[in-house]
Protein backbone atom coordinates (compact mmCIF):
# COMPACT_ATOMS: atom_id res chain seq x y z
CA UNK A 1 0.00 0.00 0.00
CA UNK A 2 1.49 3.31 -0.99
CA UNK A 3 1.50 6.32 1.28
CA UNK A 4 -0.06 9.68 0.63
CA UNK A 5 2.14 12.61 -0.29
CA UNK A 6 2.15 15.09 2.58
CA UNK A 7 2.05 18.38 0.73
CA UNK A 8 1.23 20.41 3.86
CA UNK A 9 -1.61 22.87 4.09
CA UNK A 10 -2.02 25.00 1.01
CA UNK A 11 -4.32 27.22 3.07
CA UNK A 12 -1.18 28.44 4.83
CA UNK A 13 -0.37 31.08 2.24
CA UNK A 14 2.62 32.17 4.29
CA UNK A 15 4.35 29.08 2.93
CA UNK A 16 3.99 30.08 -0.68
CA UNK A 17 7.65 31.00 -1.09
CA UNK A 18 8.51 27.44 -0.10
CA UNK A 19 6.26 25.82 -2.69
CA UNK A 20 7.97 23.53 -5.18
CA UNK A 21 7.17 23.37 -8.89
CA UNK A 22 5.05 20.28 -8.24
CA UNK A 23 3.04 22.18 -5.64
CA UNK A 24 2.42 25.07 -8.03
CA UNK A 25 1.39 22.58 -10.71
CA UNK A 26 -1.08 21.04 -8.24
CA UNK A 27 -2.51 24.48 -7.31
CA UNK A 28 -2.75 25.63 -10.94
CA UNK A 29 -4.40 22.37 -11.98
CA UNK A 30 -7.05 22.70 -9.26
CA UNK A 31 -7.60 26.39 -10.05
CA UNK A 32 -7.93 25.84 -13.80
CA UNK A 33 -10.21 22.85 -13.11
CA UNK A 34 -12.55 25.01 -11.02
CA UNK A 35 -12.60 27.66 -13.76
CA UNK A 36 -13.33 25.09 -16.47
CA UNK A 37 -16.15 23.35 -14.60
CA UNK A 38 -17.70 26.74 -13.84
CA UNK A 39 -17.37 27.68 -17.49
CA UNK A 40 -18.96 24.39 -18.60
CA UNK A 41 -22.18 25.19 -16.72
CA UNK A 42 -22.13 28.79 -17.99
CA UNK A 43 -21.41 27.71 -21.56
CA UNK A 44 -24.32 25.28 -21.65
CA UNK A 45 -26.59 27.95 -20.13
CA UNK A 46 -25.65 30.42 -22.88
CA UNK A 47 -25.97 27.85 -25.67
CA UNK A 48 -29.36 26.81 -24.28
CA UNK A 49 -30.81 29.97 -25.82
CA UNK A 50 -30.96 27.73 -28.92
CA UNK A 51 -33.93 26.02 -27.31
CA UNK A 52 -35.83 29.34 -27.52
CA UNK A 53 -35.10 29.56 -31.23
CA UNK A 54 -32.49 30.61 -33.73
CA UNK A 55 -33.08 34.35 -33.21
CA UNK A 56 -32.39 34.14 -29.48
CA UNK A 57 -29.30 32.00 -30.10
CA UNK A 58 -27.86 34.26 -32.80
CA UNK A 59 -28.48 37.49 -30.91
CA UNK A 60 -27.00 36.05 -27.70
CA UNK A 61 -23.83 34.76 -29.38
CA UNK A 62 -23.32 37.87 -31.47
CA UNK A 63 -24.13 40.17 -28.57
CA UNK A 64 -21.56 38.47 -26.34
CA UNK A 65 -18.94 38.29 -29.08
CA UNK A 66 -19.43 42.00 -29.70
CA UNK A 67 -18.05 42.78 -26.25
CA UNK A 68 -14.31 43.33 -26.01
CA UNK A 69 -14.38 42.05 -22.43
CA UNK A 70 -15.76 38.70 -23.64
CA UNK A 71 -12.96 38.41 -26.20
CA UNK A 72 -10.36 38.91 -23.46
CA UNK A 73 -12.18 36.43 -21.23
CA UNK A 74 -12.01 33.92 -24.11
CA UNK A 75 -8.24 34.41 -24.27
CA UNK A 76 -8.16 33.75 -20.53
CA UNK A 77 -10.28 30.64 -21.04
CA UNK A 78 -7.87 29.44 -23.72
CA UNK A 79 -4.95 29.93 -21.31
CA UNK A 80 -6.76 28.01 -18.60
CA UNK A 81 -7.77 25.19 -20.97
CA UNK A 82 -4.35 24.83 -22.59
CA UNK A 83 -2.56 24.71 -19.24
CA UNK A 84 -5.10 22.20 -17.86
CA UNK A 85 -4.66 19.99 -20.95
CA UNK A 86 -0.85 20.12 -20.88
CA UNK A 87 -0.60 19.62 -17.15
CA UNK A 88 -3.22 16.88 -17.41
CA UNK A 89 -1.08 15.05 -19.96
CA UNK A 90 1.87 15.55 -17.61
CA UNK A 91 -0.17 14.01 -14.77
CA UNK A 92 -1.18 11.07 -16.96
CA UNK A 93 2.49 10.33 -17.64
CA UNK A 94 3.44 10.72 -13.97
CA UNK A 95 0.61 8.36 -13.03
CA UNK A 96 2.00 5.87 -15.52
CA UNK A 97 5.36 6.17 -13.78
CA UNK A 98 6.97 8.27 -16.51
CA UNK A 99 8.73 11.57 -15.96
CA UNK A 100 8.42 11.94 -12.19
CA UNK A 101 12.11 12.77 -11.91
CA UNK A 102 11.71 15.60 -14.43
CA UNK A 103 8.36 16.90 -13.18
CA UNK A 104 9.80 20.38 -12.47
CA UNK A 105 10.96 20.79 -16.05
CA UNK A 106 7.73 19.45 -17.54
CA UNK A 107 5.75 21.91 -15.38
CA UNK A 108 7.86 24.82 -16.63
CA UNK A 109 7.48 23.49 -20.18
CA UNK A 110 3.68 23.42 -19.71
CA UNK A 111 3.75 27.08 -18.66
CA UNK A 112 5.96 28.11 -21.58
CA UNK A 113 3.90 26.25 -24.18
CA UNK A 114 0.69 27.66 -22.70
CA UNK A 115 2.15 31.16 -22.96
CA UNK A 116 3.24 30.65 -26.57
CA UNK A 117 -0.12 29.20 -27.66
CA UNK A 118 -2.06 31.99 -25.96
CA UNK A 119 0.08 34.81 -27.32
CA UNK A 120 -0.09 33.32 -30.82
CA UNK A 121 -3.89 33.03 -30.55
CA UNK A 122 -4.59 36.59 -29.39
CA UNK A 123 -4.97 38.05 -32.92
CA UNK A 124 -7.54 35.37 -33.83
CA UNK A 125 -9.52 35.86 -30.63
CA UNK A 126 -9.61 39.64 -30.94
CA UNK A 127 -10.31 39.59 -34.69
CA UNK A 128 -13.01 42.09 -35.59
CA UNK A 129 -12.59 43.98 -32.34
CA UNK A 130 -9.04 45.29 -32.33
CA UNK A 131 -7.46 43.71 -35.39
CA UNK B 1 8.06 11.25 1.26
CA UNK B 2 6.01 8.89 -0.78
CA UNK B 3 6.19 7.06 -4.05
CA UNK B 4 2.71 8.15 -4.97
CA UNK B 5 1.65 11.71 -5.76
CA UNK B 6 -1.92 11.32 -7.00
CA UNK B 7 -4.61 12.59 -4.63
CA UNK B 8 -6.97 9.74 -5.61
CA UNK B 9 -7.13 6.42 -3.82
CA UNK B 10 -4.68 4.06 -5.52
CA UNK B 11 -6.28 2.33 -8.49
CA UNK B 12 -9.78 3.38 -7.44
CA UNK B 13 -12.62 3.51 -9.96
CA UNK B 14 -12.85 7.31 -9.73
CA UNK B 15 -9.11 7.55 -10.36
CA UNK B 16 -9.36 5.35 -13.45
CA UNK B 17 -12.44 7.11 -14.84
CA UNK B 18 -10.87 10.52 -14.26
CA UNK B 19 -7.79 9.47 -16.24
CA UNK B 20 -9.76 7.83 -19.05
CA UNK B 21 -12.08 10.82 -19.43
CA UNK B 22 -9.03 13.11 -19.33
CA UNK B 23 -7.41 11.25 -22.21
CA UNK B 24 -10.59 11.63 -24.29
CA UNK B 25 -11.09 15.28 -23.30
CA UNK B 26 -7.54 16.27 -24.26
CA UNK B 27 -8.35 15.34 -27.85
CA UNK B 28 -11.91 16.58 -28.11
CA UNK B 29 -11.37 19.85 -26.21
CA UNK B 30 -8.47 20.73 -28.50
CA UNK B 31 -10.68 19.88 -31.51
CA UNK B 32 -13.54 21.99 -30.11
CA UNK B 33 -11.29 25.03 -29.64
CA UNK B 34 -9.80 24.63 -33.11
CA UNK B 35 -13.20 24.16 -34.74
CA UNK B 36 -15.00 27.06 -33.03
CA UNK B 37 -12.27 29.64 -32.64
CA UNK B 38 -9.89 29.07 -35.52
CA UNK B 39 -11.67 27.19 -38.33
CA UNK B 40 -14.94 28.97 -37.58
CA UNK B 41 -14.59 32.16 -35.56
CA UNK B 42 -16.81 32.30 -32.46
CA UNK B 43 -18.21 35.68 -33.56
CA UNK B 44 -19.45 34.11 -36.79
CA UNK B 45 -21.33 31.26 -35.12
CA UNK B 46 -24.99 31.13 -36.09
CA UNK B 47 -27.77 28.67 -35.38
CA UNK B 48 -27.74 27.60 -39.03
CA UNK B 49 -24.02 26.78 -38.90
CA UNK B 50 -24.32 25.06 -35.55
CA UNK B 51 -27.28 23.06 -36.79
CA UNK B 52 -25.42 22.04 -39.95
CA UNK B 53 -22.47 20.76 -37.91
CA UNK B 54 -24.67 19.02 -35.36
CA UNK B 55 -26.61 17.27 -38.13
CA UNK B 56 -23.51 15.27 -38.97
CA UNK B 57 -23.64 12.03 -36.95
CA UNK B 58 -19.90 11.98 -36.21
CA UNK B 59 -19.82 15.58 -35.03
CA UNK B 60 -23.02 15.10 -33.03
CA UNK B 61 -21.64 12.04 -31.24
CA UNK B 62 -18.31 13.74 -30.60
CA UNK B 63 -19.97 16.82 -29.09
CA UNK B 64 -22.46 14.84 -26.99
CA UNK B 65 -19.60 12.61 -25.82
CA UNK B 66 -17.56 15.73 -25.11
CA UNK B 67 -20.33 17.33 -23.05
CA UNK B 68 -21.14 14.24 -21.02
CA UNK B 69 -17.50 13.33 -20.45
CA UNK B 70 -16.63 16.89 -19.43
CA UNK B 71 -19.56 16.87 -17.01
CA UNK B 72 -18.33 13.69 -15.34
CA UNK B 73 -14.70 14.82 -15.32
CA UNK B 74 -15.61 18.22 -13.88
CA UNK B 75 -17.99 16.99 -11.21
CA UNK B 76 -15.70 14.11 -10.22
CA UNK B 77 -12.75 16.48 -10.14
CA UNK B 78 -14.56 18.95 -7.89
CA UNK B 79 -15.59 16.14 -5.53
CA UNK B 80 -12.07 14.76 -5.40
CA UNK B 81 -10.62 18.21 -4.81
CA UNK B 82 -12.95 18.83 -1.88
CA UNK B 83 -12.31 15.40 -0.36
CA UNK B 84 -8.62 16.06 -0.81
CA UNK B 85 -9.03 19.27 1.18
CA UNK B 86 -10.46 17.28 4.09
CA UNK B 87 -14.22 17.29 3.41
CA UNK B 88 -15.75 14.53 5.49
CA UNK B 89 -18.90 13.22 7.17
CA UNK B 90 -22.29 14.75 6.43
CA UNK B 91 -20.73 17.55 4.41
CA UNK B 92 -19.04 15.02 2.17
CA UNK B 93 -22.30 13.14 1.57
CA UNK B 94 -24.20 16.39 0.94
CA UNK B 95 -21.61 17.57 -1.56
CA UNK B 96 -21.55 14.14 -3.21
CA UNK B 97 -25.29 14.02 -3.81
CA UNK B 98 -25.42 17.72 -4.68
CA UNK B 99 -22.80 17.18 -7.36
CA UNK B 100 -24.55 14.05 -8.63
CA UNK B 101 -27.79 16.01 -9.04
CA UNK B 102 -26.01 18.98 -10.66
CA UNK B 103 -24.16 16.61 -13.00
CA UNK B 104 -27.32 14.76 -14.01
CA UNK B 105 -29.20 18.03 -14.64
CA UNK B 106 -26.35 19.32 -16.77
CA UNK B 107 -26.12 16.04 -18.68
CA UNK B 108 -29.87 16.14 -19.36
CA UNK B 109 -29.61 19.74 -20.57
CA UNK B 110 -26.67 18.85 -22.82
CA UNK B 111 -28.70 16.08 -24.46
CA UNK B 112 -31.75 18.32 -24.83
CA UNK B 113 -29.61 21.08 -26.34
CA UNK B 114 -27.77 18.71 -28.68
CA UNK B 115 -31.01 17.38 -30.15
CA UNK B 116 -32.37 20.92 -30.50
CA UNK B 117 -29.21 22.00 -32.33
CA UNK B 118 -29.41 18.98 -34.60
CA UNK B 119 -32.95 19.99 -35.49
CA UNK B 120 -34.42 16.98 -33.76
CA UNK B 121 -33.08 14.63 -36.38
CA UNK B 122 -29.64 13.40 -37.36
CA UNK B 123 -29.33 12.96 -41.10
Amino acid sequence: MSQSYDRGLIEDFGRWTEFSAGMWAWIFHKFTGWVLVGYLFTHIAVLSTAIQGSEAYNSTIQGLEGLLLVRFLEVGLLAVAVFHILNGVRLLFVDLGLGLESQDRTFYASLVVTGVVVVASIPTFLMGKLA
Amino acid sequence: MSERYSSFEPKGTRWLLQRLTAAFLVIVLAFHFMQLHFVNHAADVTFAGTSARMSQPGYFLAMVGFGLTATFHGVNGVYNGLVNQGLDGIGRRAVKYGLVVAGLLLAAQILRLAFTMAGGSIS
